[in-house]
């Protein structure tokens, strides 16, 4: 429960509706094993919540999206928008007084929703990370030009932000032509472990 | 014309200091020269992962970093310039510490070894610990009058899983305070810039460098100065505030300092021009 002291709209999450008898907690365990976390001593304090940039873009702040993960509310947390808004800058790890990584739990959580396939609340940026990776297989090396491009025509979203790739063009901040590494066979072979089942 | 003994040092530049960041990569390796701090070039390197192979695939993540440590020879530390490439490569280092297992299927993967006690630095950790007293006897040009926030970002000594190593804050102040700059308390110096999001979700970044940018302004500085080449991007691409300050990259105004003349071909580089700022100091003509 959100503190009833506060302001009406700071309480402004959304209250998803929690079934206690269907409690489950095997993505609780399984995200505790993986992070090495235990986030079981959190109290709520809401410091991760209170210190995060993007706290705004997210469905449930990081301390409420933990309590769904106690509640076994496994759908809710795998496909929040909270887990890909997170850019894992680790404040709210810093900030913890509990010391639980959260940015660590969030990285878990990104991780476990991909190989789940379950919907993807920010898909457009699944797409972005996708296409870096296309770039890195191909190149070696991350062609910005390239991933811009092959992830506007993904996403559909032509004409917004086009300033400023012109003014990055005009800069010549976008290398044209992408350099790669030489023996890319090793690379080629690093994304045999992913990839190429997934597709 | 230098007494100083060449030191040696491998760098990986990694994929922005070597495009959108070709400014910070050239100027640092100019103030390298003039400290007579010897960078080499891994041969072949390649990208660290980055966040994208870290949030699809931690195997590949760790083999993208780990080919990159079976890269560096034996006998000299290994030097990033950008933070979260430094954080990778570490993190993969700590990764085969652990796992003796993976650490060998890799070597045999590549027939290389993978030096598990390679040293991995940060270019502002080898300036402090290797060439103090390089730097103050290579002031030339000096930065007096240059009020400055130290920019770090989220990633250049935060995250917890390296929380054993070096912490960096604060050095940024102390080795341009030598330099004759000086620095400005009271603004952002470590919220993070936005990251990805700049490229996914521009809308929700340019708020957030705004107040970076405007906590700067109203702490009376003249400018950023950053450790991280996507730092210096994302706050210059994405803010719209009304007073815009330049935003140095950490080796440019160090190579400055130190006397570099070729400064036009970075500044050229940036989107809020720091030319008038050094003129109007004095700083360059």
């Amino acid at each position: 429960m959100m503190n009833p002291s506060l302001p009406e709209e700071e309480n402004d999450v959304p209250m998803p509706v929690i079934k206690p008898g269907e409690r489950d907690r095997s993505l609780a365990e399984e995200v505790r094993k993986r992070s090495g976390t235990n986030f079981n001593r959190c109290f709520q304090c809401r410091s991760c919540g209170n210190g995060c940039p993007f706290v705004q873009a997210m469905d449930y702040p990081p301390n409420v999206l933990l309590r769904l993960l106690q509640y076994g509310q496994d759908q809710t947390v795998l496909e929040s928008k909270t887990i890909w808004v997170c850019a894992g800058c680790h404040t709210c790890s810093s900030q913890c007084p509990m010391a639980i990584d959260m940015a660590g739990i969030m990285d878990i959580l990104r991780l476990i929703a991909v190989e789940r396939g379950v919907a993807i609340a920010k898909p457009n940026i699944l797409d972005f990370h996708e296409e870096v990776l296309r770039s890195l297989e191909r190149y070696g090396r991350a062609h910005k030009l390239g991933i811009m491009w092959r992830y506007k025509l993904q996403t559909r979203r032509w004409f917004s932000d086009m300033d400023t790739g012109l003014k990055m063009l005009a800069k010549r901040k976008l290398e044209l032509r992408p350099s790669r590494v030489k023996a890319i066979k090793e690379i080629e072979d690093l994304f045999k472990c992913y990839w190429r089942e997934a597709k | 014309m230098s007494a100083h003994q060449q030191l040696d040092f491998s760098y990986f530049p990694g994929c922005s200091m070597a495009t959108t960041a070709a400014e910070s990569n050239t100027s640092m390796m100019k103030a390298a020269k003039i400290l007579d701090l010897n960078l080499i070039e891994l041969e072949d390197w390649n990208c660290c992962g980055s966040s994208s192979a870290q949030t699809l695939c931690k195997n590949l993540s760790l083999g993208m970093a780990a080919r990159n440590l079976s890269l560096a020879p034996p006998g000299r530390p290994l030097v990033a310039m950008c933070p979260r490439c430094l954080h990778y490569l570490r993190h993969a280092q700590a990764c085969l510490r652990k796992d003796p297992e993976i650490h060998r299927d890799l070597e045999e993967r590549w027939g290389r070894p993978i030096p598990l006690d390679l040293e991995i630095i940060h270019f502002l950790e080898v300036l402090v610990r290797y060439a103090p007293d390089r730097l103050k006897k290579s002031v030339k040009r000096g930065l007096k009058g240059l009020k400055f926030v130290p920019y770090y970002g989220c990633t250049v000594f935060r995250p917890p899983d390296l929380g054993q190593e070096k912490c960096y804050e604060g050095e940024m102040e102390n080795i341009l305070r030598v330099l004759g700059a000086e620095p400005i308390v009271g603004a952002y110096t470590h919220r993070c810039c936005g990251s990805f999001l700049s490229a996914t979700d521009p809308e929700l970044v340019t708020p957030l460098v705004n107040e970076i940018v405007d906590s700067a302004v109203l702490a009376e500085a003249h400018c950023l100065v950053t450790a991280c080449a996507m730092c210096q991007l994302n706050l210059e691409i994405r803010c719209n505030s009304l007073v815009r300050l330049p935003v140095f990259h950490f080796s440019e105004v160090l190579a400055l300092a130190l006397g570099a003349e070729d400064y036009e071909g970075w500044f050229i580089r940036h989107l809020v021009d720091p030319r008038p700022l050094l003129q109007k100091l004095a700083l360059v003509a």
